[in-house]
């Protein structure tokens, strides 16, 4: 056994030291100020090391060992501890071990007068033989920034960029049939006061702006919708876009008057900047950032009870942009 | 060893001055010093969890429906992007780990870039000969903020679809040209086409991270080219900067710290549960929520499209500027360029064209610290309105009534902090003068008090 061991050493000795040495420097002085050893600092980096090995170890294991409850969570501590062992050793190190110096350095000088004389010096020289300078620069300048007009051309590919029809675009017309979610045609006793709907065209794709809808039902006695527009409000049913105007949320909050002292009036609220429309006057703002009311759906009742569009929006829907009071939506 | 390596790298690269004056390279030793390098690591800890993502995220918004790890979902239609981030989180092993980490690591990239800028504009350390680096600095706070936007909105969860929405709708509100750029980036009117989804994906994980990169390179030479900042001290003057050494110094300092970042992310990535998609749910056009919060990074934008008075400038029938231009854009175009300004017109007015390696206490410069106070405060205000909904939830103060207090304090309270603030920094410079005066004085009645020095 001894024997064995002594063979160990030696081989690992071997090994280790294998190679030529190099010849060695002349020592000037140090370069690094010498200090005090210090064992106990030693010992203790040794011991943060074996933390961060056995943190490293326990994130194997963990990973490992599906049975482990709160996998993430145990992931997360023992890698996080593992780093913060080492964090621990190398500050001590840092702060133990090695000295620490305060070094003088010069700033670098602030500018050289010399090279930037000769660089200016350079180029100009370097243009000597042109006599037209202004000319070609100009001749230059044009023709660089049309091939960069042209290497920048193909981005317009990416979409349409002139295009604004696409804008006005949704998917209602008269007598298209209201659906709920799960594609069931809305009736008009199906909604009731006090709360709202989200309704799509039947058959549309829904992930569009102008599709989906909120449908409440108001006293009639309390409506007081904008002008022209008698007739799109059977039994009291409105019907509005569910894009906020202002920055295309999807309105939806519906405020039934909690406080009627404070707030008599129902209201549809969007939840990224609270701009809130009144359902009964066309869906006016009565507060927050947006700038236009949300467009209203005319409405009527079919033969069997059902809700039909019966044109299509009031106005564009979803966020403004320079056209957006242009034209009405196709 | 260590002398083998040495030669063999010297007599391949012929490096060895170089390195070796790289060793010895002097950092002078203040803690503030250290908030850019958290956001060095934070962003080393990004690119590789990042990495990791990359190899299960799916950018398709083909859609499909959900029959995974996680009940609540089933039977739900959403696209590939959002189940392959729930798949992340559930199934694959340390999946949720490597994406929360990431996440706590984006928000604490931007805090340590907006502290370390802090620490810049109040100390005068963007003055000569170091305003270039503080312009590529800033530069990297935009990109951090676009690219910490591009990151969540990837998910294609319920907040990330909104968050979209009202990025498209900032864009459509560019005057003029706002919709023909959105129906550019979308490829059509929101939500756009599915090829929108490869264009943020190809710019989360490759055009940001690369031009991050760039500008970081180029910063960091930029801050050796030029060497430290320092305080005033002694030994230390606008010719000599007094330190620390890269090597043995500095270095297990800064392994340290970057142990110490890498730890509290995991940390924080394992136990502190971050944007937690599957309650959120799939994105619709239609749906949204309420109470919804973005990053912390985005909260300022948040309020100052919240606090704009609801109106649009139109001529006619022409929508000139739409709302949400001034909260979403101009907002934080106004705050990137007075700060991108602030080098130029610090010089205009003070008519300081000097080089300077000392760093100004706050109190040394009032007028830039006033408006620097000022500046942070609006910004700060506008955050805060951006919470009072959660304030109203909360503490039951009426949302309508904050609104108009922040409507009229974002004006009002700058001003106030711009004048408080100079004051005290005369004040305190008084005080040291008087504290320096009284230090002569007694020095002079010591001296006279003692005996003549015999001849
Ligand atoms: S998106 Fe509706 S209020 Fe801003």
């Amino acid at each position: 056994m001894r024997a064995l061991w002594r063979y160990l050493v030696a081989a690992v000795v071997l090994l280790l030291g294998r190679g030529r040495r190099p010849p060695r420097v002349e020592r000037a002085e140090r370069i690094v100020p010498a200090g005090e050893p210090s064992p106990r600092a030693e010992l203790l980096v040794l011991a943060l090391f074996g933390a961060t090995a056995a943190c490293a170890v326990a994130f194997v294991v963990v990973y490992a060992v599906e049975s482990i409850p709160h996998q993430t969570q145990f992931l997360g501590l023992s890698l996080g501890l593992a780093f913060a062992f080492l964090a621990a050793a190398l500050i001590v190190i840092a702060s133990r071990l090695v000295v620490t110096e305060e070094l003088e350095e010069d700033y670098p000088v602030p500018a050289h007068p010399a090279e930037q004389e000769a660089l200016g010096q350079l180029v100009e020289e370097s243009g000597d033989r042109m006599t037209r300078k202004r000319l070609l620069l100009v001749g230059g300048g044009a023709a660089g920034a049309a091939l960069g007009a042209a290497l920048v051309t193909p981005a317009l590919s990416l979409g349409p960029a002139f295009e604004i029809a696409p804008f006005f675009r949704t998917p209602w017309r008269r007598g298209v049939r209201l659906v709920d979610e799960d594609g069931r045609p809305l009736h008009a006793h199906d909604v009731l006061e006090e709360t709202f709907y989200t309704a799509y065209p039947e058959g549309a794709d829904r992930e569009q702006l102008g599709a989906p809808i909120v449908v409440v039902r108001l006293r009639p006695a309390e409506l007081h919708l904008p002008a022209g527009r008698d007739g799109w409000a059977p039994h009291g049913i409105v019907a509005y876009s569910k894009i906020c105007t202002h920055a295309g949320c999807a309105v939806a909050l519906y405020r039934k008057p909690t406080f009627p002292t404070v707030e008599p009036r129902p209201a549809l609220v969007c939840p990224c900047h609270y701009s809130t429309f009144d359902p009964a006057r066309g869906a006016k703002v009565l507060f927050g950032p947006a700038g236009r009311p949300l467009p209203q759906l005319p409405l009527f009742v079919g033969p069997s009870g059902e809700l039909r569009a019966a044109g299509n929006l009031s106005g564009p829907v979803g966020p403004a942009w320079w056209g957006v009071r242009n034209r009405r939506p196709s | 060893m260590i002398r083998s390596t040495v030669r063999f790298l010297d007599e391949r690269s012929g490096g060895a001055p170089f390195l070796r004056k790289a060793l010895r390279y002097v950092f002078p030793d203040h803690w503030s010093f250290l908030l850019g390098e958290v956001a060095l690591y934070a962003f080393v800890v990004l690119v590789g969890t990042g990495i990791y993502l990359t190899l299960f995220f799916d950018p398709s918004t083909a859609t499909t429906h959900y029959h995974g790890e996680y009940q609540p979902l089933h039977g739900l239609e959403m696209t590939h992007a959002y189940r392959s981030v729930v798949d992340i989180s559930f199934k694959v092993k340390a999946g949720l780990l490597i994406r929360q980490t990431h996440h706590w690591a984006a928000d604490v990239f931007v805090v340590a870039i907006v502290l370390h800028l802090l620490r810049i504009f109040f100390t005068g350390a963007f003055r000569k000969p170091r305003d270039l680096t503080y312009y590529l600095g800033l530069t990297m706070l935009a990109l951090a903020l676009l690219e910490g936007y591009l990151g969540y909105s990837l998910a294609d969860d319920l907040l990330s679809g909104m968050g979209l929405a009202i990025g498209y709708s900032v864009l459509m509100s560019v005057p003029f040209v706002g919709a023909n750029l959105a129906e550019l980036v979308w490829g059509g009117p929101f939500p756009g086409t599915p090829a929108f989804w490869s264009r943020m994906y190809v710019a989360h994980v490759f055009l940001f991270p690369l031009l991050i990169a760039t500008l970081l390179g180029a910063h960091l030479l930029l801050v050796a080219a030029r060497h430290h900042t320092q305080f005033r001290g002694p030994r230390k003057t606008e010719r000599k900067v007094v330190g620390v050494p890269t090597f043995p110094g500095q270095t297990p300092r800064s392994l340290g710290l970057m142990s110490a970042v890498t730890a509290v992310l995991f940390l924080l990535g394992g136990l502190v549960q971050i944007n937690p998609i599957w309650l959120w749910g799939p994105y619709h056009v239609a749906s949204g929520t309420n109470g919804a919060q973005p990053d912390w990074y985005l909260g300022w934008l948040i309020g100052a499209l919240r606090l704009v008075p609801g109106f649009d400038v139109t001529i006619g029938h022409y929508t000139l500027v739409p709302n949400p231009f001034w909260g979403g854009a101009l907002f934080p175009l106004v705050v990137f360029g007075f700060l991108w300004a602030f080098p130029w017109l610090e010089r205009r007015f003070t008519g300081d064209h000097a080089f300077h390696n000392l760093l100004d206490r706050p109190r040394d410069a009032p007028w830039r610290t006033a408006i620097g106070a000022a500046l942070f405060t609006w910004v700060a205000l506008i955050f805060l309105a951006g919470s009072a909904d959660r304030v109203f939830v909360t503490f039951f103060v009426s949302y309508g009534w904050q609104i108009l207090f922040f409507r009229i304090a974002v004006w009002v309270v700058p001003v106030v902090v711009l004048l408080v603030t100079r004051r005290v920094c005369l004040e305190l410079q008084a005080s040291e003068r008087v504290e320096r005066e009284r230090e002569l004085a007694e020095e002079e009645a010591r001296r006279a008090a003692a005996p003549e020095p015999v001849r």
